[in-house]
């Protein structure tokens, strides 16, 4: 039995001795040698995905003018962000978008620019305006500011996603007579295209299904930068189906995240556009997974194959919310550009970059061999039952 | 007058030999310079047409009656390499194959030879890396 620690990990890391491979090269390593060699001589598993990821946004500290301000109303480049919070602090949310956007009042809205863009031109290091307005208090007496500015003018900036990194997530179809515009993409009538959002093989939770080594400190490669699990996700649901090697056939986990905007990078944040549906922000993400024992490394040897996605159809199923998935296929199906349903061959397309993923996933690599990133050990992993999201904060008892 | 342009058919005309009418009829020269019918039966020609003014506007309007479009060649799309993301979205939208998805690298490839400009992939990329130059 092969066991290791963070510690020991971390050792070897430091040497310059730990063995890292990304979640695809570890498949074909486990095909020649098997999983018990493989896991004796790998430390680290590194995984990526990048994709459009709502729930995504960042606290910005505005800095002060003088006279001093309590913004309560706060604007970038015109889109709004949330001043409810303190006097200089806001919140930008990625799928914001200015409220002179005519949205879908010309169906399907551009939507070109939104609080996503905001944060990768903030990243890129361009300027944008800044437009605040406040009914003035005796000790913040200002009403009104406007200044270009930059991610250096801010004193603190901090990329906080509610989020990300979905552990399986939904093929969208279209059983109807008409293009549907969502958040899945284009989808074309009568099963005309198929589009999905994954890595597959390379995703960070689907690579450590049942969250052995994710949770509450896990340090991360985020949006170019390093990052930190920092709770589990909105809408975090572990008893989603699973199947036999514990990877989830439904949604089911997510993963808030935490870290600096200003060491991140505009190739890992981008704004983007969903025609007809909205704004929103595509995040780069990766985790490395150590290899504390041959389970974990079994996880991380899963192929697209073993991986099932299931197919909603966008123009009843989900909009109204009823739940059935018409098929599921495999990743690798999926990934190559057709699949079969009914009688049908229906061309996919993805809205996350898989040639982003593998990138993602050989730079964090390259990070741990060059002993610039080491590995944290969770303060609590994230939960794998109702019981552990269900607010009662307590893991068998454990408060959490 | 003398002009380059790039003309576009619909499946329902491809088959139809405009250009003849527009040589006979018109008393156009047309001379072709591009060719090709993407997989949905439509035509791109991009073709040089040049005349007596007069017939030129007419010869265009018998053309536009019959449902082709047709646009001054120095309309191009670019893709901007540097903003796409390699997501794929772009290679279900794009009617002429002009956008495909290589594997196993999972790089998309923009090929400007099969472009017909129909511009659809203008609004459908979400890093809006295809742009319309003139
Ligand atoms: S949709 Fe846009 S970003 Fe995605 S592959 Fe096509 S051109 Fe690139
Ligand atoms: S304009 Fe875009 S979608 Fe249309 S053929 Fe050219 S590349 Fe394809």
């Amino acid at each position: 039995m092969i066991k290791r620690t963070y510690a020991e990990i971390n050792e070897k890391i430091r040497a310059g001795k730990a063995v890292v491979v990304t979640a695809e090269e570890v498949i074909s390593m486990v095909e020649e040698r098997g999983i018990e060699e493989t896991a004796s001589h790998v430390d680290v598993v590194t995984t990526g995905t990048f994709g459009p990821m709502c729930s995504s946004g960042a606290f910005l500290n505005l800095g002060h003018p003088k006279p001093r301000m309590r913004m309560s109303k706060i604007y970038l480049n015109g889109v709004e962000a949330y001043a409810g919070i303190a006097a200089v602090d806001a919140y930008l949310g990625a799928t914001q978008i200015p409220e002179t956007d005519p949205a879908n009042k010309s169906y399907p809205g551009h939507f070109s620019y939104g609080g996503g863009h905001v944060i990768e031109d903030l990243v890129a290091g361009k300027e944008v305006l800044l437009d605040a307005s406040s009914y003035g208090t005796d000790c913040y007496p200002r009403k009104s500011y406007e200044k270009a500015v930059t991610l250096d003018d801010m004193p603190y900036a901090v990329l906080y996603n509610t989020r990300n990194a979905y552990q399986n997530y939904n093929v969208g179809v279209n059983l109807s007579e008409r293009t549907l515009y969502t958040y899945m993409g284009i989808l074309k009538p009568n099963l005309g295209n198929a589009n999905y959002s994954t890595s597959g093989q390379l995703s960070p939770l689907l690579n450590d299904p049942c969250y052995r080594t994710l949770g509450l400190g896990t340090k991360i490669f985020l949006g170019g930068g390093v990052g930190y699990i920092s709770w589990f996700g909105t809408q975090h649901s572990p008893e989603a189906p699973r199947g036999e090697n514990g990877v989830p056939t439904s949604p089911a986990g997510t993963l808030a995240v935490i870290g600096d905007l200003k060491q991140m990078s505009r190739k890992w944040l981008r704004g983007v556009s969903l025609l007809g549906y909205g704004a929103s922000l595509m995040v780069g993400l990766g985790i490395p997974i150590p290899i504390l024992d041959e389970e974990i490394l079994k996880y991380t040897a899963v192929a697209d194959e073993d991986i099932l996605v299931p197919v909603v159809d966008y123009s009843q199923s989900y909009p109204q919310g009823l739940g059935e998935v018409l098929e599921r296929v495999s990743f690798a199906q999926l990934r190559s550009g057709r699949i079969t349903l009914g009688d049908k061959t229906v061309p996919t397309a993805s809205l996350s970059s898989y040639a982003g993923a593998r990138q993602i996933a050989g730079t964090l690599k390259e990070w741990i061999q060059k002993g610039e990133f080491f590995l944290t050990e969770p303060v609590f992993t994230l939960p794998l039952t109702n019981e552990g999201v269900d607010y009662k904060r307590s893991v068998g008892g454990e408060l959490l | 007058m003398r002009e380059k342009m790039v003309l576009y058919f619909p499946e329902s005309v491809v088959e139809h030999p405009l250009t003849y009418s527009l040589i006979k009829d018109f008393n156009l020269m047309v001379n072709i310079l591009k060719a090709n019918i993407n997989p949905k039966m439509e035509g791109r020609i991009v073709a040089e047409i040049s005349g007596d003014k007069d017939d030129f506007r007419a010869g265009l309007d018998f053309l536009h009656s019959r449902g082709v479009k047709t646009l001054p060649l120095e309309q191009e799309i670019i893709w901007v390499e540097e903003r796409c993301t390699h997501c794929g979205a772009c290679s279900v939208i794009c009617p002429a194959g002009a956008l495909v998805m290589e594997r196993p690298a999972m790089l998309v490839h923009f090929d400007g030879e099969k472009c017909i400009i129909c511009e659809h992939c203008i609004t459908a990329c979400p890093s809006r890396a295809m742009e319309v130059r003139y």
